[in-house]
């Protein structure tokens, strides 16, 4: 009998092409992801060297980090620099006959948004590209993880990357979450509990009552964020709502396959008695609504707390958590629902999905953003775009004073024209808080996409469990 | 890529915690399509104002550290994004060798493709070397890969590990892709078997 083996060991497994005497391994790749922004270099290398793509049907293409998302940009992109690279991107996907979606199919979008949407990711698949968000791809019970644009001419050249195995961390949320609180909740919760190198090493799997009752949407909220604690990787075994979510879409298995596939994917979870190297556990009653304060990830507090003072930390922390107090311009012992804001952003890989969209609109029905607020909705692909407009939620966005802009990356990373000014402060369902993520000097706290549009129509950080009950 | 086996350097020390990518090369810089030229924005938005002038308080920006070719830094070094810009503006600015408690992953990985050595030590070892770096250019940090030991400008030696497959390739100056591709028939083998076992794929 062999030993019980983890989710992460029995997908690695099955992906190991070579291994070398010191563990070093090939891990072969079944799904590479490719955008404008990491991959012009690698496709430079692959010409200067000769070399070309191993399987082009099994990589896929899609601008989405520098793109406007705004009307015109399929006829024309103004920034000289983002043109380059999407055009670059255009020619690399025709010359090496790679699966393409250029700006103007209604397809593109935020390649993790795509990958699932078209059935490019399944279960028990290893799924790479050159982001670190890729974790996304893990809520299917696929192994997928970022990487450096290197790795992508490797991976580009081989259809193999040089890994070596990492450790299994199990994270488990026992019991269910309460009203108003969300996977963005939980991914950032346990990145406050972890830090944000509390998993680097590892590949994470989460489990528990909490996350089973989470949709597709929610479970890609969680592992996106697994890269935020340090993790190569964020993994959820697949179950009855992950086929649900892939039967019948584009690149999903069909008939005979399917059923072949469907018995394979019942095989991918962590045998009983599995090792872990590290385990925590969270309660999910007692999760809260959360929002950062700083300018790291794991500067999470329960919307309900005050802004803490450096020397509440120890270490190197300290220095760092004063950094973030003066560059977010906040004062120790303020509560964090005095904070005012005059942008919110709702989008990106992390929340710029229809139920995001669903749960944002759902607070912002008959209501007005408050007065000066820049709201800005992008969603995550042309195709949620049109769902979302189909389900009159576009109505009720433009209604409450938002705009309403094509998909992309956007103001995540603000590469495009979407950008923070220098002290602006931002409610944003993105993933990143650093120092100038969404422009020079902008000050980012990141939240639930109901949370978002709570704090649109309030003007300040707000707990959404009181606008909901105004709301009953 | 350029071979590493032994550097004599000024170190900077940058004691900060969680130095993130995006503090390493911000966003607006990765709109290149080339691997060069980067380092005159390295940690761009630290090392200049707004206006482009060199913020004097900066380590880099002082006399002793212009040159410096190693970084002694706080924990979890190149956090965030996978953006191989990082490492490039390092090498461009002329950074070998960073020194720290613990890296994220991917900016890890990124610096061996790159000939810049990554080295975990523990944080009584780092407190020394950033004592030690806080000296000034004077204070000459000796790294030697092949007998995996850092050297303090007063003499002190410590051991560090590094991966063995990652060092031959940092000695030798390999390239990943010919040596993989040497595997090839391993490769299609793989694919053979897969493609019977999980047809779908
Ligand atoms: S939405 Fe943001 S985090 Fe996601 S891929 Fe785009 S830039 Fe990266």
């Amino acid at each position: 009998m062999t030993a019980p083996r983890t989710l992460y060991d029995k997908i690695w497994d099955d992906h190991v092409a070579h291994q070398a005497e010191d563990g070093t391994c090939l891990l072969y790749i079944d799904r590479h992801l490719v955008h404008e922004v990491t991959s012009p270099q690698a496709f430079e290398g692959l010409r200067m060297t000769g070399r070309t793509v191993r399987a082009p049907e099994k990589t896929i293409a899609v601008p989405d980090h520098n793109v406007p998302t705004t009307a015109g940009r399929d006829v024309h992109i103004d920034n000289e620099e983002s043109r380059i690279q999407v055009d670059a991107l255009d020619k690399n996907a025709r010359d090496f006959k790679i699966n393409y979606y250029p700006v103007s199919d209604i397809r593109q979008g935020i390649v993790h948004i795509v990958g699932p949407e078209q059935g490019w990711t399944l279960p028990g698949m290893t799924v790479v590209c050159g982001d670190s968000h890729t974790a996304t791809h893990g809520a299917f019970g696929a192994l997928a993880h970022g990487i450096g644009t290197s790795e992508v001419e490797h991976v580009l050249a081989t259809q193999t990357l040089i890994q070596k195995k990492s450790k299994n961390m199990k994270v488990e949320i026992t019991g269910s979450l309460r009203p108003g609180v969300t996977a963005k909740d939980i991914t950032l919760s346990v990145i406050g509990a972890i830090g944000t190198a509390g998993g680097t090493g590892y590949v994470i799997e989460y489990c528990g009552q909490a996350i089973r009752e989470l949709s597709m949407e929610g479970r890609m909220t969680v592992c996106n964020m697994a890269i935020e604690g340090g993790a190569r990787a964020g993994l959820i075994a697949p179950d009855e709502t992950t086929f649900a979510y892939v039967m019948g879409r584009p690149h999903a298995p069909k008939a005979a396959q399917w059923e072949a596939a469907l018995a394979y994917w019942k095989t991918l979870y962590t045998d009983e008695g599995a090792h872990f190297d590290k385990v925590i556990t969270l309660k999910g009653e007692d999760i809260a609504p959360v929002v950062t304060w700083g300018t790291s990830p794991e500067d999470v507090l329960p919307i309900t707390g005050t802004v803490p003072a450096a020397t509440d930390f120890t270490g190197g922390k300290v220095e760092a958590a004063q950094r973030s107090l003066d560059y977010m311009g906040l004062t120790p012992g303020q509560k964090l629902t005095d904070i005012k804001i005059d942008t919110v952003f709702i989008g990106s890989c992390t929340n710029g999905r229809i139920e995001d969209l669903r749960a944002a609109a759902a607070i912002l029905k008959g209501k007005k953003v408050a007065p000066g607020m820049r709201a800005m909705v992008v969603p995550g692909s042309g195709l949620v775009r049109a769902q979302a407009e189909e389900e009159g939620l576009a109505q009720i966005f433009i209604d409450a004073g938002f705009e309403w802009r094509l998909a992309g990356c956007s103001m995540c990373l603000a590469m495009n024209p979407d950008q923070l000014s220098p002290g602006e402060r931002c409610a944003a369902t993105s993933n990143r808080n650093f120092e100038g993520r969404q422009g020079r000097g902008g000050r980012t706290h990141l939240l639930s996409p109901a949370m978002a549009a709570a704090a649109a129509v309030t003007g300040h950080l707000t707990d959404v469990r009181e606008m909901m009950a105004e709301t009953v | 890529m350029d071979k590493f086996t032994k550097i004599t350097g000024v170190a900077a020390p940058m004691p900060l915690v969680n130095i993130d990518t995006d503090m390493i090369i911000p966003k607006q810089f990765l709109k290149t399509i080339k691997r060069s030229g980067l380092g005159k924005n390295l940690f761009d938005e630290m090392r200049f104002t707004q206006d482009g002038q060199e913020i004097p308080e900066f380590v880099l920006n002082q006399p002793a550290y212009r040159n410096a070719e190693i970084i002694v830094a706080g924990d979890n070094f190149g956090c965030g994004s996978s953006r191989e810009h990082a490492p490039w503006a390092l090498l461009d600015f002329g950074i070998r060798c960073v020194i720290s408690t613990s890296f994220a992953d991917i900016f890890y990985n990124n610096c061996f493709k790159n000939g810049i050595l990554p080295i975990v030590m523990p944080p009584e070892v780092v407190e020394v070397l950033m004592e030690d770096s806080r000296k000034g250019a004077n204070a000459r940090i000796t790294v030697d890969l092949e007998n995996q030991t850092v050297t303090t400008s007063d003499g002190q030696s410590f051991p560090f590990e590094v991966d063995s497959f990652r060092k031959h390739c940092l000695l030798n100056g390999l390239d990943d892709i010919g040596l993989t591709l040497e595997k090839a028939a391993s490769i299609d083998g793989f694919e053979k078997t897969a493609a019977t076992l999980r047809p779908w794929v």
